[in-house]
């Protein structure tokens, strides 16, 4: 988990242009960090190369949309690396 | 091409989904009445346009990747670089691969050359998503016949 999460504080603070210190495992990409959609583009495509795997975004921003999940289910860093780490280990399985 | 109406590419050449890779043919026109602002007796293909060329060229690959089930919306274009001058009548051929298809995105790496000389290329980002009605998909259906679009290759691929 650590090292999701240091992946992907490193990808959004180089893609996103954000000081690394101001990511946290709490923090929201779009309400704490002020992702907006183009720039989690190019943070998906660093994280799905990083780690092999393609966030189901679509799916993930139809469930937000249908209200079936909330943003902070996937936004939050550390939900967000929780579901990484559950793509990564499907992947070997 | 027929600048007026966005039409940057002639013809298909070749296509392949196993290798990702599209090539297409696109002919300057030789006279336009964009050459009559661009430049006024100077005329030169807009560098502009041939960003354009490259991301309907990688248009046409994504669409080919989703077999006419989603369309491609160009998002973003990362390092362009416009190599050397285009003038009006210089034929180029324009190639594109895919970098990445995420859900819901694609990324592609294009460039174009007139001859073995390299004119541009960047990396171009799309947003995919389902066509926004039926008659744009079959305006674009319409367009691949005329780009001798080969269905074969997305029946086969």
């Amino acid at each position: 988990m650590s090292s999701t999460f240091e992946t992907v504080a490193n990808i959004i603070a180089e893609t996103g242009d954000i000081p690394h210190e101001k990511i946290k495992p709490e923090s929201h990409a779009i309400d704490d960090l002020g992702i907006d959609s183009l720039d989690f583009l190019d943070i998906a495509f660093a994280i799905d190369k990083a780690f092999g795997i393609k966030l189901p975004l679509e799916e993930w921003t139809q469930e937000v949309s249908d209200g079936k999940a909330t943003t902070e289910q996937y936004f939050v860093l550390k939900n967000l690396c929780a579901r990484i780490d559950d793509l990564v280990a499907a992947k070997g399985a | 091409m027929h600048l007026e109406y966005f039409q940057l590419i002639d013809r298909i050449v070749e296509l392949s989904l196993d290798d990702q890779k599209i090539r297409v043919e696109a002919l300057v026109p030789k006279t336009s009445t964009v050459f009559e602002g661009h430049f006024p007796g100077y005329p030169l293909m807009p560098g502009v346009l041939l960003i354009e060329t490259m991301a309907q060229t990688s248009g046409w690959l994504i669409i080919a990747k989703t077999r006419f089930e989603r369309m491609p919306f160009l998002a973003a274009v990362k390092g362009a670089k416009l190599r050397r001058f285009v003038t009006p009548g210089e034929q180029l051929s324009v190639q594109a691969s895919l970098l990445h298809e995420g859900s819901g995105f694609a990324v592609t790496s294009a460039s174009i050359k007139a001859g073995d000389q390299a004119v541009c290329d960047a990396e171009i980002t799309f947003r995919v998503m389902a066509f926004p009605s039926d008659d744009f998909r079959a305006q674009m259906q319409a367009t691949a016949e005329r780009l001798v679009f080969p269905m074969g290759a997305i029946v086969n691929g």
